[in-house]
């Protein structure tokens, strides 16, 4: 691997989101709409809207990052500006960890608004430590943007990438124990739930509102290595020849 | 020729789709000249050019690039390509395109500059590249493969769309870089273009219609029109054939 290349792909592609504004923008301030609209949602019940909001807080910017990810790497397929890199001397692991790079410090400052958003304009007070619920938000988007680029090899269109969004997001959202505890589901939804990325990005953020930090802890740990796992997938399923 | 040969191709074979492209290519492209690829789109002209540079999955034979077996890393710093598309991002400018590919072969801005300065791109060099021309994106493109000092260029339809006197000074500047001590193969599907190479290798159908010169061509079709010559040569593989 060249830390060189993966530093160029990283600056080409924060190039890129700057040249764009509207994505930009949509990418900051989608998730403070959405958290703003469910503190009004929940107006008369504020306990409801301390105990959904930490996790909503990780899960917008995650699907908002798996979107824009998978859709920026399959134009890059499209483009033929892929094929293009694979002639160069840049390895599939250094596009990887370029757009790892990027996108990481897009879901840092994306992670960061909204955590300050929801504590500063909203009123979240969780019971565990506030650094460490903007840290799992920005880990929950990091998620999103690692499972978007290992998923993005699936799509062979943008319409196919968009549609991923519904196909391999929601259930994980269903199942992930926003909508019904874990320990509450039938044996099979709950061992299913077990194995995917979500419900442990979403365990690490409901514990730290609880104040369950050695919980939160193993949660993020598990998440990580999944965002490490779906990133290793990215770069394996990038071919150097295609048909 | 008393050097080797800059690419050596024996049987390739290429399926796309469950249908052949290429059905067993052999070809040598001579060192230290302009050669020219001519054919009607479809012939195969691109899947051939991403054989040698190593990105198409191939089905059989031997691709041999400056020596080493097509896709080798070390050629990725030694062979430059450009694709048919431009394979240019949209929403960068050129400076910042070819800027980045720089990046990645550790070459320094002043090289960007001067890039963008061959092609004839500099006073475009600021404006996002989804908004010029279809030739000049591909402009765009070819100055990234002017990068460093290439010692093999495979350029696919480098002068589709530009307006004849930039196409005469692209020629020139291949011209130049094959002087530089460059191999060049160019595709193109306008005849007139064969005049300008060094070499032309006729491509139809998957299958290499002649190997030959402008001149020669002429010569031996016994037509200066070079439209009429390839209509010809085909009429006689044709018969040939049948």
């Amino acid at each position: 691997m060249s830390r060189r290349a993966t530093i160029a792909t990283a600056r080409r592609l924060l190039d890129q989101l700057r040249r764009d504004p509207r994505t930009l923008a949509l990418i900051m301030l989608v998730p403070l709409v959405l958290l703003g609209l469910l503190k009004l949602l929940f107006q008369s019940n504020e306990a409801e809207f301390q105990h959904v909001c930490p996790p909503l807080l990780g899960i917008f910017p995650l699907i908002v990052m798996f979107l824009v990810t998978s859709v920026t790497m399959l134009r890059e397929r499209t483009s033929g500006t892929l094929e293009r890199l694979m002639t160069l001397p840049l390895s599939r692991g250094d596009l990887v960890a370029g757009y790892a790079l990027a996108f990481a410090l897009l879901a840092g400052v994306q992670g960061v608004v909204a955590s300050a958003f929801a504590v500063l304009v909203l009123g979240l007070d969780v019971q565990g430590s506030t650094v460490a619920l903007i840290g799992v938000a920005v880990l929950n988007a990091e998620l999103g943007m690692a499972c978007g680029l290992g998923l993005s090899s699936l799509a062979t269109t943008e319409f196919q990438a968009v549609q991923f969004m519904p196909a391999f997001i929601l259930p994980q959202l269903l199942l992930c124990g926003l909508f019904v505890p874990r320990d509450q589901m039938a044996a099979a939804l709950e061992a299913i739930s077990a194995v995917l990325p979500m419900t442990y990005a979403y365990e690490a953020l409901a514990d730290i509102a609880v104040g369950d930090s050695s919980g939160a802890a193993v949660a993020a740990a598990v998440t990580l290595g999944f965002c490490v796992l779906a990133l290793a997938l990215g770069a394996l399923t990038l071919r150097r020849r295609t048909d | 020729m008393s050097t080797a040969p800059a690419i050596s191709i024996r049987g390739l074979q290429v399926d796309r789709g469950g249908r052949t492209v290429l059905p067993g290519i052999d070809l040598d492209v001579a060192a230290g000249r302009v050669t020219g690829l001519i054919g009607p789109s479809g012939s195969g002209k691109s899947t051939l050019m991403r054989a040698i540079v190593g990105v198409q999955n191939v089905a059989g034979g031997t691709v041999s690039v400056l020596g080493q077996p097509a896709g080798t890393p070390s050629l990725r710093r030694r062979v430059a390509y450009t694709t048919q598309s431009g394979s240019v991002y949209d929403d960068l400018s050129a400076t910042e395109n070819v800027r980045y590919l720089a990046r990645i072969l550790a070459r320094g801005d002043d090289e960007v500059r001067r890039a963008i300065d061959l092609v004839g791109l500099s006073a475009d060099a600021d404006r996002p590249v989804g908004g010029l021309s279809g030739g000049q994106r591909h402009r765009v493109s070819l100055a990234g493969a002017l990068l460093g000092t290439p010692e093999l260029l495979i350029l696919d339809e480098p002068t589709v769309g530009l307006d004849p006197l930039l196409r005469r000074d692209l020629w020139a500047l291949f011209d130049r870089l094959r002087d530089g001590g460059a191999t060049l193969l160019v595709s193109t599907h306008v005849l007139d273009e064969a005049a300008r190479c060094d070499e032309v290798v006729l491509l139809r159908e998957g299958r290499l219609l002649a190997t030959t010169t402008a001149d020669g061509l002429r010569r031996e079709t016994g037509t200066d029109d070079l439209d009429e010559a390839f209509v010809r040569l085909i009429e006689r593989q044709d018969g040939g054939a049948a």
